[in-house]
């Protein structure tokens, strides 16, 4: 007793750290002890944690990130949106001839790749044609690069055969081993492999040859030493023997350096491709601003044009700016969504505290009788239920026919409960009644009785032991249930479908919509983005107002 | 005894009857009459129609039958809340969500009592419960003694002139248990309240009340003052349940004057004083308080009955010495000795005699 | 950079299919996935390809998978997991356009991939226009078209598309599709728009706030349906007068439920279902495909459908085969949207329109119907 004593009043002078039994501080070894019942924690919840993670949260993630990726414009137009990016979008002239050079060798090998009508696609989100534009100059661009392609061949037959373009880029060791390679043998192609000096010589044609034998040798799986070259090869050829490096051509002295040399004779001589005249001609669109405008904005990695819609503005030249007002519609369903999901809300605690009151109240034998009538609604299929509701609520329909046979309801003038809000509020709070009940029956049920007496012993009448003793204390049931109902609510989307019509769907109609109809997956992860915002963001408040820990789901 | 003069009653039953299903009467013709300022506890094993009858009183139960009167007028059908009266409930039943401060307020500010006059009563009340300090609380900061404090401060705030108490401190260890019946009882005659007290510990009953009410059965077995009920049981019952006691079976053979002959069915004869026993012939339960067996030959008085018996168990309790002994065929009759110096210890297997006078043995109904 | 690496490799493993089609007959699979509508339409492609196929290869088993209405956003899922369960989707052609632009669906050659015609005729004149993507083999020709009730109508019973906007003349709801499609170039058409120049004037914004504005005027009487089933549904209760659904839809409740229902055959629009084969599956599944996609859509097969529901096959070779129900036992080419009699006033889709315009006019009309 009296050593603890003394080492309390020891460590309590000292002024610093207080030490263990063993001379390190408290604090350390006090860490070391949790770290290892942390460390066991963290063992037992790994399963869970990573479950969550992989199905959950990861998929969350790469759905946000969606919202905001836009790797597809720069991946298939390397080539455009570089040389772009140079273009004075605001002069109101097309860009230069480059840009399109370099379209026609971005498009060229999108084509090949069949990626151009996906990247159309992309672009139909921002620029009504795109897609039509894409898909006609995919069909389109192989007759661009022919006019080359005629006046090499017209030159001379050489340049008719793959072989001997090969055996003009290809290094010696490669063309020995694929001479020898055959397909049905199972054995892997041997991989192109350049030339020495071809890259120096003939540095476009290098540049797409190797793109051309990767695409012929790893996606066609064809042998390439047989395959004839692209329409785009020849360009490139063209552009080399007519560029700065051709100079240096008469110097070669390696395979075929004759026909090499003639052609670079013959070159200056041919008949030239205008590609902006070509492709203005394949659609008059290329002529025009509005597209070379849409790609260049696009061009970043990472865009807010899915955001900037989902919140019904768009890119413009000055900055963002609000969309026409006949296109407006997020910032209009994301209000409706809430103001309904707050009505829905309302009904449920106004439907479901009676019953839950009546079920904890009741003796636990009859309670949980009823019980089970609250959850069967959870044994039928959602679509039942709402088509019963179609059923009930449709002007010919049970409750019409029925205020009409009382005389409530003149028959020309039969109420119109469904196709509208009303119809999604009742389909609604019927389905997501027991989320609100459940909730504050189980909060109900530990209110001992003895509070009500107590209050009513005190002085106070049944409606006031009721409200000021027995409602407090179940506030935090409604608030757990609210919560749910309210989350559930905000992103239902099977029910508003079916019974909303026009005035009654939510914003999440509008996310099923460009996930499964549009496809438009970026525009529809940013209003899922800004949905999930505004649920915590009203979750927050509610934390803030209300206080988190005054909600139970029971006991 | 329970007759007392019913000019001044303030409580009375009358005659109640409770059923809940039906069939079975949970509180038989009860009939009580209680004074002003009389703290009268309702003591009785569980299920003995003790709450049922204090439930009535409040007002949360109704009588099937009979009249149940408050100062003269029959509260029968008078709500709770215009009852008036204060209650205490077993789990305090605070209000969990307003602060001590708020929960004794409650009732002043149902009965529109203004702001100022409210402050001043809530104050009060805490004080008198040494509370004082603790009004901006919620229940919850609070140990359960403190809880009933409050609780107790809350029903007696708007100055009710009868109280109802259900077990208060049943929740409680023994020691914070028996200062608050202190506390309680102190508070009481101070304030000069009515109060009925409901529980099933009989020693808190003897020590706080002026009189006890024993219910078995949903019947009153005895009303009488903690005294009385001790050292007088009317029936074997009280007996038993009131404090540590022996009983011993066995035939009355004669009764004469004021006592009487007691054949054991253990074997031996015994002088008592017939209670419940008429006649020579009947069976009967003798009944005797382990503190008035002598077994010192010297202390016993001459002319006293009697009987062997062997030591089976010596425990030693501190004040007291609790023995065990086998008497007339029972293995478990116990005697109480003090522990003074001069007192002997006994030791299992001793032979002893034991004795006692005969008006402290009471032949009571078999 | 992911949808590249996938699809490189996904048309990598096509190219190595078709070369090992020739030799790999015996390398077939024996499981098939097929997906399609459920419904009348899946038991009609069940009986008369299906079954027909399986006693062929009684070792084969297929499973049908009722996903076509969101065939198009899990293809594309599956295609990012690289994981595609399915073998052969039926999708309309819309559709199959857009999964062929995303790359989702494998080019067809139809000369090398497709039956012949008994005659002779190649499987490319045999479908002729209806080829309407490299990725797409058709199967039926089917409308959308306006039913009504008869009791509902008076003496004087709907001739007129233009009859769907006299609200004054046909007093009651009308349901139409709750998307553009159709919907404005029936505006159009009763805005006095030509028929021919309906997709000029709808390109323009002028025209779309033209076709909305007619839209307008029966809005509070549209109820407006997004399943198939809705109309057919809305008429046998009474609560629309007439409404827009598939014309085999309006069969089935005019000539199998026995409603007073009656079609309204004017402006109906053209459009195709048929089927896609998913983009990178393996070859044995592959190969088993294109030799079920063979046989199921050679002249015989596509005309032995009409036995079971009203919709034209896709070839021209099958029209003189179409013959009576086979439950109902009645000749089922007057109820064919292509019979000469139904098809006097037809219009026809522009997919090529649609494709483009699809996004920016569904952005107008939800804002119209929100408003």
């Amino acid at each position: 007793m009296s050593d603890t004593a003394d080492a309390t009043n020891d460590t309590s002078e000292q002024a610093g750290p207080v030490l263990a039994a063993d001379g390190t501080p408290l604090k350390r070894s006090l860490n070391r002890a949790l770290r290892r019942q942390k460390l066991s924690a963290l063992l037992l919840i790994a399963p869970l944690l990573i479950f969550i993670l992989v199905t959950f949260i990861a998929p969350i993630a790469d759905m946000l990130f969606r919202s905001v990726e836009n790797q597809i414009v720069q991946d298939t137009l390397p080539r455009t949106t570089q040389t772009l990016a140079e273009w004075d979008s605001e002069s109101g002239e097309t860009p230069g001839a480059p840009v399109y050079k370099a379209l026609y060798e971005d498009l060229f090998i999108a084509q090949e790749r069949k990626l151009h009508t996906r990247l159309g696609s992309r672009l139909n989100y921002e620029l009504t044609g795109a897609s039509s534009l894409f898909r006609k100059s995919g069909r389109g661009v192989d007759d661009i690069g022919e006019v080359y392609q005629d006046q090499f061949e017209d030159l001379n037959d050489f340049w008719k055969k793959g072989e001997n373009w090969n055996a003009l880029l290809g290094s010696d060791a490669w063309l020995t081993e694929i001479s020898g390679w055959k397909k049905s043998t199972g054995d892997v192609q041997p991989p192109f492999e350049m030339r020495e000096g071809m890259a120096e010589l003939l540095p476009e044609t290098a540049e797409y040859y190797a793109i051309f034998a990767d695409f012929v040798q790893n996606d066609d799986e064809d042998n390439l030493y047989k395959e004839d070259p692209w329409a785009l090869i020849y360009s490139a050829f063209y552009d080399d023997l007519t560029g700065p490096t051709a100079a240096q051509i008469a110097s070669y002295t390696g395979p075929a350096s004759a026909e090499l040399g003639e052609a670079a004779a013959a070159a200056p001589a041919f008949e030239t491709v205008d590609y902006k005249a070509a492709f203005s001609e394949i659609d008059k669109d290329w002529g025009k601003t509005p597209i070379w405008g849409t790609i260049r904005a696009y061009s970043p990695a990472l865009t807010n044009g899915y955001f900037l819609n989902a919140v019904d503005m768009q890119k413009s030249p000055d900055g963002p700016e609000f969309r026409p007002d006949n296109e407006r519609i997020y910032g209009t369903l994301f209000l409706r969504t809430l103001f309904m999901s707050i009505c829905i809300t309302v009904s449920c605690i106004l439907l479901g505290y009676p019953v839950a009151w009546i079920l904890a109240n009741l003796p636990a034998r009859t309670a949980n009788l009823l019980m089970i009538l609250v959850l069967l609604p959870f044994w039928t299929s959602l679509l039942v239920r709402t088509s019963a509701w179609k059923v009930m609520l449709q002007q010919q329909g049970v409750i019409n026919d029925t205020l009409v046979w009382l005389g409530i309801v003149a028959d020309d003038s039969r109420l119109a409960l469904i196709n509208n809000q009303t119809g999604t509020i009742i389909a609604m709070t019927h389905i997501l009644l027991p989320f609100m009940i459940l909730p504050l029956y189980s909060v109900m049920q530990t209110v001992p009785p003895s509070y009500l007496r107590a209050a009513k012993s005190l002085g106070a009448t049944n409606w006031t032991a009721f409200w000021r003793v027995y409602f407090p204390q179940s506030v935090p049931g409604i608030g757990a249930g609210s919560i749910l109902v309210f989350i559930l609510s905000i992103g239902y989307y099977i029910t508003p479908e079916i019974v909303g019509g026009t005035t009654g769907t939510f914003i999440s109609n509008r996310i099923a919509y460009h996930i499964s109809s549009s496809l438009n997956w970026g525009l529809a992860a940013a209003l899922g983005a800004i949905l999930l915002a505004v649920v915590l963001g009203l979750y927050w408040t509610y934390d803030k107002i209300v206080g988190i820990d005054n909600v139970k789901l029971g006991g | 005894m329970a007759d007392t003069s019913a000019t001044n009653a303030f409580v009375e039953f009358e005659r109640v009857q409770k059923s809940y299903d039906g069939e079975n009467l949970v509180v038989k013709d009860l009939n009580l009459s209680m004074p002003k300022g009389e703290f009268l506890t309702m003591l009785g094993p569980s299920g003995s129609g003790k709450t049922t009858c204090l439930m009535m009183l409040a007002g949360f139960e109704t009588a099937t039958h009979g009249d149940i009167r408050l100062d003269g007028k029959s509260i029968n059908n008078i709500p709770p809340h215009k009852r008036g009266i204060g209650m205490v409930f077993q789990n305090y039943a605070l209000f969990p969500h307003m602060t001590v401060a708020e929960n004794l307020a409650f009732p002043l500010e149902v009965r529109k009592i203004g702001k100022s006059e409210r402050e001043e009563k809530v104050k009060i009340a805490l004080d008198r419960v040494q509370m004082g300090d603790f009004g901006g609380r919620r229940p919850a900061q609070l140990s359960g003694g403190q809880q009933q404090r409050v609780a107790l401060a809350r029903a007696l705030v708007f100055e009710p002139e009868l109280v109802l108490m259900d077990e208060p401190l049943g929740a409680l260890d023994k020691q914070l248990r028996e200062t608050l019946q202190f506390e309680i009882t102190h508070l009481a005659h101070e304030l000069g309240i009515t109060v009925v007290y409901v529980t099933h510990d009989q020693t808190e009953a003897l020590t706080m009340s002026d009189r006890v009410a024993v219910f078995e059965n949903g019947r009153i077995q005895q009303l009488a003052p903690p005294d009385l009920l001790y050292e007088e049981p009317e029936n074997s019952f009280v007996a038993q349940f009131i404090g540590e006691n022996n009983t011993l079976e066995g035939v009355v053979t004669e009764i004469k004057g004021g006592t009487c002959l007691v054949q054991l069915d253990g074997g031996g004869l015994i002088e008592a004083k017939p209670i419940n026993v008429t006649r020579a012939g009947e069976r009967t339960r003798v009944s005797i308080r382990p503190e008035r067996v002598e077994f010192n030959k010297d202390r016993m008085q001459e002319g006293a009955h009697t009987l062997k018996a062997e030591v089976l168990e010596f425990v030693y309790m501190g004040d007291i010495f609790r023995t065990r002994l086998r008497v007339a065929g029972t293995d478990n009759f116990i005697i109480k000795t003090r522990n003074a110096p001069d007192q002997v210890r006994l030791k299992p297997g001793q032979q002893i005699e034991i004795g006692w006078l005969a008006e402290d043995c009471r032949a009571l109904d078999a | 950079m992911k949808f590249t690496t996938t699809l490189l490799a996904s048309s990598a493993i096509i190219g190595a299919g078709t070369l090992a089609f020739a030799d790999a007959h015996a390398d077939m699979a024996k499981e098939m996935t097929l997906v399609s509508w459920g419904g009348a339409y899946q038991a009609s492609q069940d009986k008369a390809y299906l079954q027909p196929y399986l006693e062929m290869h009684p070792e084969i088993s297929a499973v049908w998978d009722e996903s076509s209405n969101e065939a198009v956003a899990k293809l594309r899922a599956m295609n990012e997991a690289g994981n595609v369960t399915w073998d052969l989707v039926d999708v309309v052609a819309a559709d199959a356009i857009r999964l062929c632009d995303e790359g989702l669906a494998m080019e067809i050659d139809a000369e090398e991939m497709l039956a012949e015609a008994p005659d002779g005729t190649s499987a490319e004149d045999d479908f002729g226009d209806l080829l309407v993507s490299d990725c797409f083999i058709p199967q039926i020709v089917y409308s959308t078209t306006f039913g009504y009730r008869t009791d509902m109508v008076g003496d004087t019973p709907p001739t007129k598309i233009c009859d769907v906007f006299d609200t004054e003349a046909y007093p009651g709801k009308r349901a139409l599709e709750k998307r553009p499609i159709n919907n404005m170039e029936w505006a159009l058409l009763c805005d006095g728009v030509a028929k021919d120049e309906v997709y000029d004037v709808l390109a323009t914004p002028e025209g779309q706030e033209k076709a909305l504005a007619k839209l307008d005027t029966i809005k509070d009487d549209v109820i407006w349906w997004s399943a198939g089933a809705d109309t057919p549904q809305l008429l046998a209760d009474g609560e629309v007068v007439m409404g827009s659904t598939y014309n085999g839809r309006l069969f089935s409740v005019i000539e199998e439920q026995d409603q007073p229902v009656a079609m309204l055959w004017d402006a109906q629009v053209f459009d195709l279902d048929g089927w896609i084969i998913p983009a990178g599956l393996p070859d044995d599944r592959l190969a088993r495909v294109k030799d079920f996609v063979k046989f199921a859509t050679d002249t015989q097969r596509l005309a032995d459908q009409s036995q079971y529901i009203s919709y034209g096959p896709a070839r021209l070779s099958s029209a003189p085969m179409v013959g009576k129900h086979a439950e109902l036992g009645i000749d089922m080419a007057p109820h064919m949207p292509t019979d000469p009699a139904n098809a006097k006033n037809t219009f026809l889709y522009n997919y090529e329109f649609w494709a483009d315009y699809r996004d920016d006019i569904d952005a107008k009309f939800q804002a119209w119907l929100a408003q």
